[in-house]
């Protein structure tokens, strides 16, 4: 079966959720009154996590929760309402605030003010959402955050090491591989984790690895390109440096 | 989403001791938080059974093979094992969804995935499979409907891994903290809309699909799956045909051939199946079973042979063709098809 959202009524991919976009809903109102979209989300990201710092005494950890209501036969129950859950993201342990039902992607996005990783379809069907848990590429739309507790989560804030661009972005800009750039974050990640399972990707590899990354601009033979010349560059160390 | 009390679970004595009334079980997630997200399905506590590591893994044995229920479509998809030996498998679970899809979706999720029409997809429309009277699809948009035994509802089999499972002849174990356990052959998993619109396959509430089991194919057994789709990747199946044939030299003794995206339920093709039965695998008799699936008999309706509806006529073209070339395949006679999918 061909998708399951019926062919009308497809102007807008965020209609079809009401729910989840709550949050962006409230970011578009402010935004439109002289703060940039952005700008808010990070704002208020920053503002969630000050009041889970502030009020870390009273806040549970997701142990602390399960330790209070018992734990039986390796089962503990959370929620509804907002849990402490502390997720390891590029590199750090973050401690955040939410609901069970929050998505990984929510809570990336809009809990810890990272937001290049990017919602477009929110149901798994277009991988702008791509993140890596354990170096694994995932859709984070369709992962509850809380699955991701006890895994490593890489995001593409978390690609570049000492402000220099991990290799794969720098090939992305060489080959001006984007245009609207709203399926690039997902792109790169998905092309860099590739490389990190098989270091000299063909175009073949590149094009099943993406195979579920839709581009509605049509980058793709750039794509295909950048990630060749790192799989090229990433060769041994001496054809680098040559 | 709706809010809801998530329940971590470890083990699955501990899942079983929390399927109670309005509890749903959670695998990864990705068929339940699509339909939570369309506000179709609405559950108060959602049965986390994730994190249990002695639902994951794929066993070997000298009967044949176990895959845990938690065991991902990757995994399953690049097991040298089932690439080998149980290929129409892998081939399966490595050409559904995408591949990000695959790292996280489980083998049981996906085959109790339920259904992808679109009216029961869609919060708007209280349709014959939500309890209500009326199925929309025969009067609506049909192009991605079943064209054979639909009965009251002609949406399609969603899941790629249960039309290889059929034709290998696979069951599932159930598992319930009051009942034990019990087998259950992927033939009699699913539930036919005619028989009870509500209910997708024959769990209980309080039981849990825990493990697949595959008997060993017989000696000379060679299988092979693919799917068509709008796209070449992403999209459930429009078309799909799984084959084992049991092969003694170029002579087939025993061929299963299973549809998916044609019915309600997945399906054997008894009359593709006899058209290959002791004859050599050709371009010839490959084409002649693919056309005998057309004409196919009813398995759980009265209705005989394909009957497209208003707008899936050409699925009565595509599924022949993808039956013919993934003999071919199976047999070694062909190379995958470039036009489908994975
Ligand atoms: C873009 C896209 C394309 C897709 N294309 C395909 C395709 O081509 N072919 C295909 O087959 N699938 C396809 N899918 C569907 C996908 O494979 C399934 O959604 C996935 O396999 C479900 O597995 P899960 O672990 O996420 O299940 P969940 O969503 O966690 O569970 C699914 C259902 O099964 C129940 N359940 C799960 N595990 C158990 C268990 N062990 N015991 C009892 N009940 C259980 C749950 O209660 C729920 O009702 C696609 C999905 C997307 C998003
Ligand atoms: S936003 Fe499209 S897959 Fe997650
Ligand atoms: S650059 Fe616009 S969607 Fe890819």
């Amino acid at each position: 079966m061909s998708g399951s959202k019926l062919p009308i009524d497809q102007s807008d991919p965020l209609s079809a959720n009401p729910q989840r976009s709550d949050v962006d809903h409230a970011a578009e109102t402010k935004a439109g009154k002289g703060i940039t979209r952005r700008g808010f989300l990070k704002g208020a990201g920053v503002a969630a996590a000050g009041t889970a710092l502030l009020e870390g005494a009273q806040v549970f950890s997701r142990e602390a929760v399960a330790a209070t209501r018992g734990e039986h036969n390796g089962v503990k129950e959370y929620g509804p309402g907002p849990i402490a859950v502390t997720l390891h993201v590029n590199g750090k342990e973050q401690t955040v605030h939410i609901e069970p039902r929050t998505t990984l992607a929510d809570a990336l996005r809009v809990d810890m003010a990272l937001t290049g990783t990017k919602v477009v379809c929110d149901r798994g069907a277009c991988s702008a959402c791509t993140v890596l848990l354990d170096n694994m590429p995932i859709n984070s739309c369709m992962t509850l955050a809380m699955d991701a507790v006890g895994h490593r989560v890489t995001t593409i804030e978390g690609l570049a090491k000492n402000g220099e661009m991990h290799p794969m972005q720098a090939a992305f800009v060489k080959h001006d591989a984007l245009q609207c750039g709203f399926c690039t974050p997902g792109m790169v990640m998905t092309c860099s984790a590739l490389l990190g399972k098989n270091p000299k990707p063909t175009e073949e590899d590149v094009r099943y690895a993406i195979a579920g990354n839709l581009c509605r601009c049509g980058t793709y033979p750039k794509i295909f390109a950048a990630a060749q010349e790192v799989a090229g560059a990433s060769t041994p160390e001496s054809t680098r440096n040559a | 989403m709706n809010q809801f009390v998530l329940v971590d679970c470890t083990t699955v004595d501990g899942a079983l001791s929390q399927l109670n009334d309005g509890s749903v079980v959670k695998a990864a997630g990705v068929d339940l938080l699509d339909r939570m997200k369309n506000g179709t399905t609405t559950p108060s506590r959602l049965v986390n059974i994730r994190n249990i590591s002695a639902l994951r893994g794929i066993h070997p044995s000298p009967q044949g093979v176990t895959i845990g229920a938690l065991t991902t479509l990757a995994e399953i998809s690049e097991h040298p094992l089932l690439t080998s030996q149980y290929t129409i498998l892998s081939d399966a679970c490595g050409s559904a969804a995408t591949p990000h899809i695959r790292n996280m979706a489980t083998l049981g999720g996906n085959l109790l995935q339920q259904l992808q029409c679109w009216y029961f997809r869609s919060e708007e429309y209280q349709c014959l499979r939500k309890g209500k009277d009326l199925c929309f699809a025969f009067a609506g948009l049909n192009q991605y409907h079943a064209i054979m035994d639909y009965g009251t509802c002609p949406s399609v089999a969603p899941s790629s891994s249960a039309v290889a499972l059929l034709g290998l002849n696979a069951s599932v174990e159930l598992t319930s903290a009051k009942r034990g356990k019990r087998t259950v052959a992927i033939k009699d998993l699913y539930v036919h809309p005619d028989a009870n619109p509500t209910k997708f396959n024959v769990l209980e509430p309080d039981e849990l699909l825990t493990a697949v089991t595959i008997p060993r194919p017989a000696a000379g057994t060679r299988s092979a799956y693919q799917k068509y789709g709008e796209k070449q990747s992403n999209d459930w199946a429009i078309a799909d045909a799984g084959v084992v044939l049991e092969m003694d030299g170029n002579v087939c003794r025993k061929a299963a051939i299973v549809m998916g995206a044609a019915s309600p339920v997945v399906r054997h093709s008894p009359e593709a199946e006899a058209v290959l039965a002791g004859k050599p695998i050709t371009e010839e008799t490959a084409r002649a079973a693919g056309k005998a699936a057309m004409q196919g008999g009813p398995l759980q309706t009265a209705m005989q042979g394909a009957q497209p509806l208003s707008m899936n006529a050409y699925k009565v073209q595509l599924f022949p063709v993808a039956i013919y070339r993934t003999i071919l395949l199976a047999a070694g006679q062909m190379g995958r098809d470039p036009s489908a999918a994975g």
